[in-house]
């Protein structure tokens, strides 16, 4: 069976319980996963996500590190979005923020990030909807799915909140849903890591 | 010919960006892109207009179309006292500097809705620095000017506000500094006297004056690298020898060229002092 590569870069998106969420993913990512990792937490605006990044870290192979301003995003890494910034990719790869209005009471904004994304990766895009409390990233798996990229959605009966994914699904704009260990899987395969799934 | 829907997008904010520059002279290609064609399609959406290439003979001959577009893609959120650690370290670690010369000039380049400017005339004036220092607020965006003159903030903000003045180390009550009236708060007016607001584009203007201190927080996110190396050396021909520069606490000197002329005074609060030499 041969590899192949068909998606560069995986944007995810978690409220309450995405915290969780994120940390089994990158266990079950195992020894790694070739894509551009970008996430946005809804964290509180004092909170430190350079310790999350580095507690994240602690828990894989993957490099987890704060997403920093026109920063080049690197394949395999981790990025997070700073509290209170929005967090942006250009149709470059760079990583950009923006203290642009709240979206949806968010900063970051699930939303924001993924609409980004969709443009700057297209089909080459995956979206990942975690654990969470709001509806926040629906509209931006909508973008991503319309530019031809995958999305994912943890299983709702797995998420510790499950109505962050729950208003995905409902939306129509997900495509697979599946337990952490099955979206590692999926994104393990897209990127070229491991054999197709079946 | 099949082109990626993504990318046909991306020519029409070309184009849009284009007719902007060749018809009002204001650029904005050297913006960080993301957030410039975010601002557009929530603009446009706003309007209901259908689509960005839409937009474009739109523009060309409405101006007050035009103009509404600029402001709402320029403007910028911000609060008084954002930050309120930067605002101590500011007061504890510069302050006691600035009190050496006999006359302050600071600079806050891209002030927007001027929170920020009031911020720093508070501080100034619990420090007994305010009646010899002058400060100017600076934007390209007319209307956000128009309401730093004003300084009129939503009633609703200044729990916020007051949460950040007391935590950024605020001597007063935060409600001496402003007037009450229905849903809104005026700034007072003795705050503005020594505050003077002015039009000036870090696109294509040049240095504003010789300053003591110069602000310029989550401004230069929204620039492109060449664009954000422009605002640092305009800053760093501003800035007197031994003058502060204040930036985002996201934004940083590292990988700028103009590094190796400033000293950090604090990594955090991203303050850095110009070198004599």
């Amino acid at each position: 069976m041969n590899t192949s590569r068909t998606h560069r870069a995986a944007v995810i998106g978690g409220s309450a319980g995405g915290l969780e969420a994120l940390g089994a993913l990158v266990v079950a990512l195992g020894e790694g996963c070739p894509l551009v990792l970008v996430a946005v937490l809804h964290v509180h605006r004092t909170s430190s996500v350079a310790l999350v990044a580095q507690s994240l870290s602690a828990r894989g192979s993957i490099v987890v590190s704060e997403a920093r301003d026109k920063e080049q995003a690197r394949p395999g890494q981790l990025y997070l979005a700073p509290p209170d910034y929005h967090l942006l990719i250009e149709r470059d790869g760079g990583l950009a923020l923006s203290v642009d209005a709240k979206v949806r009471w968010a900063r970051p904004s699930i939303d924001v990030l993924f609409e980004s994304a969709a443009r700057a990766f297209g089909k080459e895009l995956i979206g990942v909807i975690l654990s969470g409390a709001n509806d926040d990233g629906s509209d931006g798996m909508a973008a991503i799915k319309r530019f031809g990229g995958l999305t994912l959605a943890q299983d709702p009966a797995s998420a510790l909140h499950a109505m962050m994914p729950l208003s995905a699904i409902e939306r129509g704009v997900v495509e697979r849903v599946a337990p952490i260990e099955g979206i590692a899987a999926i994104l393990r395969a897209r990127s070229g890591a491991t054999e197709v799934e079946r | 010919m099949k082109m990626d829907e993504e990318t046909v997008e991306g020519i029409e904010v070309d184009l849009l960006l284009e007719a902007l520059r060749r018809r009002y002279g204001y650029d904005f290609r050297s913006y960080a892109r993301a957030t410039v064609e975010r601002r557009v399609r929530q603009f446009l959406s706003e309007m209901s207009v259908a689509s960005i290439a839409d937009a474009i003979p739109r523009l060309l001959h409405d101006e007050s179309f035009a103009i509404t577009l600029m402001q709402h893609f320029s403007i910028s959120v911000t609060e008084m006292f954002r930050d309120p650690e930067v605002y101590h370290v500011l007061r504890s670690a510069v302050v006691p500097l600035l009190k050496t010369y006999p006359h302050v000039k600071v600079w806050h380049a891209g002030c927007a809705t001027g929170e920020e400017v009031y911020s720093m005339a508070i501080l100034l004036r619990e420090e007994g620095l305010y009646e010899r220092a002058t400060i100017f607020g600076t934007d390209f965006n007319d209307a956000a000017l128009q309401s730093a003159k004003a300084g009129i903030y939503p009633l609703q903000k200044i729990q916020e506000f007051t949460k950040n003045y007391q935590r950024a180390g605020g001597r007063r009550s935060f409600a001496d500094y402003y007037h009450a009236d229905y849903d809104s708060a005026l700034i007072d007016s003795a705050l503005k006297r020594r505050v003077t607001f002015a039009n000036h584009n870090l696109v294509t203007d040049t240095v504003f004056g010789e300053m003591t201190l110069i602000l310029c927080r989550n401004v230069m996110i929204y620039f492109n690298q060449e664009l954000r190396a422009r605002a640092l050396r305009l800053f760093t021909e501003s800035l007197v020898r031994g003058g502060f520069l204040c930036i985002g606490t996201r934004e940083d000197l590292t990988f700028s060229e103009v590094v190796d002329a400033y000293e950090v005074v604090d990594a955090k609060a991203r303050i850095y002092k110009k070198k004599a030499a």
